[in-house]
């Protein structure tokens, strides 16, 4: 060996074999329970939908990078663009016609992640600008759910609808609450429930939630902020007037809180960079939830709320600062 | 076990790969020829003393310590100086050096090189700096500070603790490990030498629980030094520290240790602390007990193609031995071999040479593999904010980045740039491969630069 043959470059000499892709298909992975999850009770339709948008997001991502950008390289296999189309096809109803999700999931790469550079550069969660796209495009097919257990292997689940736990509660008027038929809190957790892919089962999320956690990608105290949030402002309001406001448990356990707990506000790229900067993030989301919920126009409030919150983050990021050692003030940001 | 000690903000845990550290240290022999650069510490370099054709002894001094921050350096080896020229050192610095043809191996006369154990300390602490200063001794942890200057406290300043740094954090490195196991006795005289000298009356040894041998070992020793009545009950304590990387950085172990934290820009001095290595501290034992000034030191030499084909070592080392002859020793380049680190890998140097050689702060070669040797693609910064949660200084390493590469030095020097302590944590952790901690050494440049202009209302 000769020594013109060296390697010279600067210290550090490792690195840690965490890399974006494997982050991104861990994340991919996180989101499998909650896919069986969707199969198990809604049937074949999930998946498919699922599959439209996973493969609308990958061929918009790569023809911008490749045609627009003019990029040698895209990114399609760091498993970005899967997380992003995953999490917008958890957010509709099953039965949301195929083309409609794959222009969500188009409208959520190209705008909501290409147009600022695609990734690490969008301040705005993707999957939820996706979402929000979706909401006002397509307001009746965005708002039909159908029932679990309808139609396991049919492609059409238009046929029986029902509304979802969080459309029961929102127009009860003062008192109401006794005289209606809610879904057990053992249904609303395992799933069976109507509502989107995702906001069936809060068991399949956790799992997912808990196994990020676990593999040191989402810090604990993130979600569980998100959820102190919601618990806080709806269960004031539930202990001021319970005849009228469910109690806070059904509000986490119900919608699409769980899914925006454990896969949205935790998204790294659209939130802020210290941890208790992030911690800050999650709860005002999970408060701004609650107050959509309660006193706003729609039933759920979880996607208005973290887009809300993400616009704020270089404000959060300029004025919340790490600790810093031997010394504690305030800084910027760029 | 108790909840054990470490520090509180940042840090990454990360496997040691500690593959030498079963392996004795072993006598290298001087090799044919030496050359020792008369700079090998932080500060000023020494004044020449020898010329061209002189003859030299193991111990002769060949340059002398020029001005407050600068040491001796002494002939590693007997023979004769076959010239002083200019030479690229592990930093990647050109150097002033004494080449020396080795003939032999004769000391200098008034140098004890039997291994009998000398307990009884100098009473006069004058008499300890100065015998520290005149053989040349300064941190060889890595830093190379000269420790007289370290020791002379300042006055009016006051120093409550000694910490002895047996942390070894950095992943590979067992000379300090192997130090701690075979030379248990003259470490704890070291570290009394150095307790007389600062005038402080406790001492810490901090030890990272990978080290198990070495904690139970000095516990040992010390417990039945106690009872001896050699040193009073509580003088000389062993921690022993969680497994973290940076815990052998100075503020750090301060921290874990005694829980103080040395404020931003100022000295461990300020908490009432000053830090030295155990390598530091057996120097002093020998330096100061058997005059022997500090011309050798324990290397590991290590890398996983080279242990796994039989090779890797503890080597007593004379200063100024090219890498080619330490590598040799033990084993051999192998032929995979594609990158040689000199240090520890989160904070070593990688060089360009194999006659370059080792010196007082050189405590490890590592032989890294061709195909871990060269840096993957950077990608873009996903914000996943690990950079920020594992910088034990609390700063944002991926706002520094970005400052710098704006040039918003002022930016980032109010962003705390200065108090970064070139672990490579940020570096080390971060998924899209950036090169964080290269843009903020950059940024350490510009904003030294900024103030020293500064300094001089120029601006």
């Amino acid at each position: 060996m000769s020594t013109a043959q060296l390697v010279v470059s600067l210290p550090p000499h490792e690195r840690s074999s965490i890399t974006v892709p494997r982050i991104m298909w861990s994340v991919a992975l996180a989101l499998l329970p909650t896919t069986i999850a969707g199969v198990i009770f809604y049937g074949i339709r999930p998946l498919i939908v699922t599959a439209v948008a996973v493969i609308a997001a990958v061929v918009v991502e790569h023809g911008i990078a490749r045609y627009m950008f003019k990029r040698e390289q895209t990114t399609i296999t760091d498993g970005s663009a899967v997380v992003t189309a995953m999490l917008l096809a958890f957010n509709v109803p099953a039965s949301l016609p195929l083309w409609q999700i794959a222009l969500g999931s188009a409208f959520a790469i190209a705008v909501g992640k290409m147009a600022f550079g695609g990734i690490g550069n969008n301040p705005f969660n993707p999957a939820l600008v996706g979402r929000a796209f979706l909401l006002l495009s397509f307001p009746v097919q965005m708002t039909t759910w159908p029932v679990p257990g309808a139609g396991r292997l049919s492609m059409d689940l238009s046929a029986v609808t029902g509304p979802t736990p969080l459309g029961i509660i929102k127009d009860v008027g003062p008192g109401g609450l006794e005289n209606i038929a809610l879904p057990s809190y053992f249904d609303l957790f395992i799933g069976n429930i109507g509502g989107c892919i995702g906001e069936a089962s809060a068991l399949a999320v956790i799992i997912g939630g808990l196994f990020l956690v676990w593999r040191g990608f989402v810090p604990l105290s993130v979600p569980v902020s998100y959820f102190a949030g919601l618990a806080v402002v709806t269960g004031a309001a539930w202990f001021v007037d319970p005849g009228t406001y469910m109690d806070p448990l059904y509000h986490i356990l119900a919608g699409g809180a769980m899914l925006a707990g454990w896969f949205m506000v935790t998204d790294m790229t659209s939130s802020p960079m210290a941890l208790r900067g992030r911690i800050i993030f999650a709860a005002a989301a999970g408060i701004i939830t609650a107050v959509i919920r309660l006193f706003g126009g729609f039933p759920e409030g979880a996607t208005y709320s973290i887009l809300i919150m993400n616009a704020l983050v270089p404000v959060i990021d300029r004025h919340v600062k790490p600790r810093r050692f031997g010394k504690g003030r305030k800084g910027l940001v760029v | 076990m108790a909840q054990l000690k470490t520090f509180s903000a940042g840090g990454v845990h990360r496997p040691d790969k500690k593959l030498t550290r079963k392996k004795a240290i072993q006598d290298l022999l001087p090799p044919v020829q030496v050359t020792i650069p008369i700079r090998q510490h932080i500060g000023k370099a020494g004044t020449l003393l020898v010329e061209r054709g002189a003859d030299v002894l193991v111990g002769t001094p060949i340059a002398a310590a020029d001005g407050f921050i600068s040491a001796a350096v002494h002939s590693s080896v007997s023979g004769t100086v076959k010239k002083i020229d200019a030479i690229v050192d592990a930093q990647g610095f050109r150097r002033t050096a004494v080449v020396i043809a080795v003939s032999g191996d004769t000391w200098e006369e008034h140098i004890d090189t039997s291994n009998a154990l000398i307990e009884d300390i100098p009473p006069d602490r004058s008499v300890i700096l100065s015998k520290i200063s005149a053989a040349g001794i300064v941190g060889a942890g890595g830093a190379t500070f000269p420790t007289a200057v370290k020791f002379s406290i300042p006055e009016g300043r006051s120093v409550d603790t000694l910490i002895i740094n047996g942390v070894e954090c950095e992943p590979y490195l067992t000379a300090d490990h192997r130090l701690m196991l075979e030379h248990a006795d003259e470490l704890i005289v070291g570290t009394r030498l150095l307790m007389h000298a600062a005038g402080v009356g406790r001492a810490i040894i901090g030890i990272e629980v990978n080290k198990e041998d070495a904690i139970a070992l000095l516990e040992e020793r010390i417990r039945e030094k106690t009872r001896d009545g050699k040193i009073p009950e509580g003088f000389i304590s062993v921690v022993p520290l969680k497994e973290r990387y940076p815990q052998g950085g100075e503020k750090q172990l301060i921290e874990a240790t005694t829980g103080r934290e040395v404020p931003s820009g100022r000295l461990p001095l300020d908490v009432h602390c000053i830090v030295s290595n155990v390598s530091t501290a057996f120097a002093v034992y020998q330096g100061v007990q058997k005059n022997r000034p500090f011309v050798d030191r324990i290397v590991t030499v290590t890398g996983e193609q080279l242990v796994a084909s039989g090779g890797g070592a503890n080597l007593r080392v004379r200063f100024g031995t090219p890498l080619r002859e330490v590598i040799e020793a033990a084993g051999g380049v192998p032929e995979s071999t594609g990158k040689i680190i000199m240090g520890g890998p989160m904070t070593g140097r990688a060089v360009t040479s194999l006659e370059v050689p080792v010196t007082k702060g050189s405590g490890g070669v590592i032989l890294i593999d061709k195909n871990l040797a060269r840096r993957s693609a950077v990608g873009p910064c996903i914000r996943c904010s690990s950079c920020v949660g594992v910088c034990p200084m609390g700063l944002e390493p991926y706002l520094l980045e970005k400052l710098v590469q704006r040039g918003r030095f002022e930016d980032a020097e109010r962003e705390g740039i200065l108090d970064c302590i070139e672990c490579g944590s940020c570096s080390y952790v971060c998924p899209s491969n950036r090169a964080i901690l290269d843009w903020i050494r950059l940024g350490k440049v510009k904003v030294g630069e900024l103030r020293r202009e500064r300094m001089r209302g120029t601006r």
